[in-house]
């Protein structure tokens, strides 16, 4: 794991009141010490430490194959790590089988029992602690309520709608009050826009609840939306952790930016470093670059720029020369309605990403298929990366 | 292409059912026939189901043939639900294909070997034949089509239902009865099913490994048509096929009700 020490920026939106893995006295729901996971020779998760904090929601994101989902199943109890420690709450889970563990799963395929009604989902785990009826029934339709699937009760699974079913595992899944509930790839299987309503609806959820959630997934809007803090995984690793702004605003590798969002990243050499300023030569930008940035690179080290695609702006006449600065021909157009994407062939033969928000219903002279155009951005637009 | 029934449709399909449901009309009409002859046609009479109640040693064999049959066949849906959690579950142990082999093979080997096998062994146990002897041999041989019905069903069962329920608190042997047997229920039964109707009609290795008293139904048809075909033996078999038939037709009825229900 690789965070690297910089003065926290002003990002992004983010809880500011609730940092508790800045808090050095904090101590972690969930920790995961050098966990290391193999099967068959192959290591799905490589030497991860990791903590989560109560009432944190945490996410897991990487491509498939990662071994995110292989770090939530060992959590739940479903692997065992071949070394390593995984504690809740200060306790050691070794040895303690899935259904000893206080935490809850919500599958992917949302593994609803076929021959047991919504309700009797739901009061699955209530049941396995020995509740007593009356109170079974209580949270059974204090759940339904939660869910928003009162009248549903007696329906089967699969008597139900896509959405339906997710809110049934979720409902299934927290009625024991989990002290963490664990969340695989949880909208997956769900259209586009009710996955962004149930992005917003597990927030509130999870405020609502003070649950700690954690989240796995493969989609990085789903990580950004929801979570406190992601912890970007590779083959078997965690890259970066950070709140959602950090880890796009200042990534720390050309993974994590390529990863997170889109990016534009060029290469080149630092020609000067003072530790507020990084001066880059690149074939790409005849002016050069200026970055504002703290890293003491040395002089002729190769390093990357990685700018997002709307922090470039698109020019039809031209600027004045100098740093930033890069000239090319529109090569395509995307138009998204909200944003429009430029892809912008540099003279270097290069294809750049620039985005613009259509802020206005129209513009006295669009840009066009075709047209010159320059492309600048600001000197804090871009991080400099060395990995 | 050509839809609908076609002459050529409608022969074959006559003289398919012919073939295979010709025999058993001619059958249960003559159980009803009044002459003692079997092949000439007296008149209508229920006298042979009269007789046939008053038959003791027939009324002995069904009522030896049912009990191991249900017998047997319990047991061998309990040891193929094992066998068939052991082949799907188990994932790859040592000597997986043999295990596997093993199971399938009493399916295809020859049931006179498979009798002739049974009976040295008990032989050289001592074990004297008899009810027990039967049983015990059904249930083995039957066991393997109990195992085969009922791995079908479980490798299609998704396993994370199990995990969810452990995940819920519920302890995996627990899990297995609450979850995954409700789910695969219905193999079970006709896993049972046919372990009973094959119990029921098995005449090979019956012979082989019965002993006094153990007599089956089939062993005693079977030695008495030696002697002359009776009507008795018509008669018989007539409420055998009705019994199968009404069986097979409440399984399905019942079926038909679950999905409607679900």
């Amino acid at each position: 794991m690789t965070e690297r020490s910089r003065p926290r920026l002003n990002i992004g939106a983010v809880r500011s009141t609730f940092a508790p893995w800045a808090d050095p006295a904090a101590k972690p729901l969930v920790r995961f010490e050098n966990v290391v996971k193999r099967f068959d020779g192959e290591t799905a998760v490589n030497g991860v430490s990791l903590d989560i904090y109560q009432g944190e929601f945490f996410a897991l994101l990487g491509p498939s194959g990662c071994g995110k989902t292989t770090l939530m199943r060992l959590l739940a109890g479903f692997e065992t790590p071949d070394s390593g420690r995984i504690t809740l709450a200060g306790e050691d889970l070794a040895g303690k089988p899935p259904h000893q563990r206080p935490v809850n799963m919500m599958f992917q395929s949302y593994a609803l029992f076929p021959h047991l009604s919504v309700e009797r989902n739901i009061a699955f785990g209530l049941k396995q602690q020995g509740m007593p009826k009356d109170q079974i029934a209580d949270r059974v339709t204090e759940m339904l309520a939660l869910v928003r699937l009162d009248g549903l009760a007696r329906r089967k699974p699969h008597q139900l709608s896509g959405g339906q079913r997710q809110r049934v595992a979720l409902a299934r899944a927290i009625a024991p009050r989990p002290k963490m509930l664990l969340l695989d790839e949880p909208l997956a299987a769900l259209d586009k826009k009710l996955r962004e309503e149930t992005q917003f609806e597990l927030m509130a959820l999870q405020q609502q609840l003070g649950m700690t959630f954690l989240i796995v997934t493969h989609d990085q809007e789903e990580a950004m939306v929801t979570a406190d803090r992601i912890a970007v995984m590779r083959s078997g690793e965690i890259v970066q952790i950070g709140r959602p702004a950090d880890v796009y605003e200042a990534p720390n590798s050309r993974y994590v930016a390529d990863f997170i969002g889109d990016v534009n990243i060029f290469e080149g050499k630092a020609e000067f470093a003072d530790g507020t300023t990084v001066r880059m030569s690149s074939p790409e930008a005849p002016g050069g670059f200026d970055i504002v940035e703290d890293d003491l690179l040395d002089v002729g080290s190769t390093a990357w720029l990685a700018v997002r695609p709307e922090k470039i702006e698109v020019h039809l006449d031209e600027p004045p020369p100098g740093p930033n600065r890069m000239a090319g021909k529109i090569e395509d157009i995307g138009y998204l309605g909200d944003w429009t994407t430029y892809l912008v062939e540099l003279e270097s033969g290069r294809t750049i990403r620039a985005a613009r928000a259509n802020a206005k219903r129209f513009v006295d002279r669009p840009v066009d298929w075709d047209d010159k155009v320059w492309l600048t951005f600001a000197r804090d637009a871009g991080v400099v990366l060395t990995q | 292409m050509k839809r609908g029934l076609t002459t050529f449709n409608i022969a074959s399909l006559v003289i398919g059912f012919g073939f295979l449901y010709l025999p058993i009309v001619l059958l249960v009409i003559y159980s009803f026939n009044a002459s003692r002859l079997v092949t000439v046609w007296g008149g209508f009479s229920t006298k042979w189901y009269a007789s046939l109640f008053r038959n003791e040693q027939l009324l002995d064999a069904i009522w030896v043939t049912f009990r191991i049959g249900l017998i047997s066949a319990t047991i061998a849906t309990v040891l193929g639900t094992f066998a068939a959690v052991a082949l799907v579950r188990a994932g790859r142990f040592r000597g997986r294909t043999l295990f596997s082999g093993m199971i399938f093979a009493p399916l295809v080997m020859p049931e006179v070997i498979l009798g002739l096998s049974l009976l040295l062994l008990f032989v050289s146990l001592g074990l004297p034949r008899g009810f027990w002897t039967v049983t015990v041999s059904h249930a083995t041989v039957t066991m393997c089509y109990a195992a085969v019905v009922i791995q079908a069903r479980l490798s299609a069962f998704d396993r994370q239902l199990e995990e969810a329920a452990q995940d819920l608190g519920c302890p995996p042997i627990k899990a297995f009865f609450a979850i995954t047997l409700p789910n695969i229920a219905p193999a079970v039964a006709a896993a049972w099913m046919l372990a009973f109707t094959l119990s029921l009609d098995d005449l090979v290795i019956a012979s082989f490994t019965s002993g006094p008293g153990s007599t089956t139904l089939p062993m005693r048809i079977y030695s008495q048509v030696r002697l002359g075909v009776s009507p008795e033996i018509n008669a018989v078999s007539t409420l055998l096929i009705g019994l199968v038939a009404t069986g097979v037709i409440a399984v399905y009825l019942f079926q038909m009700r679950k999905r409607r229900e679900a």
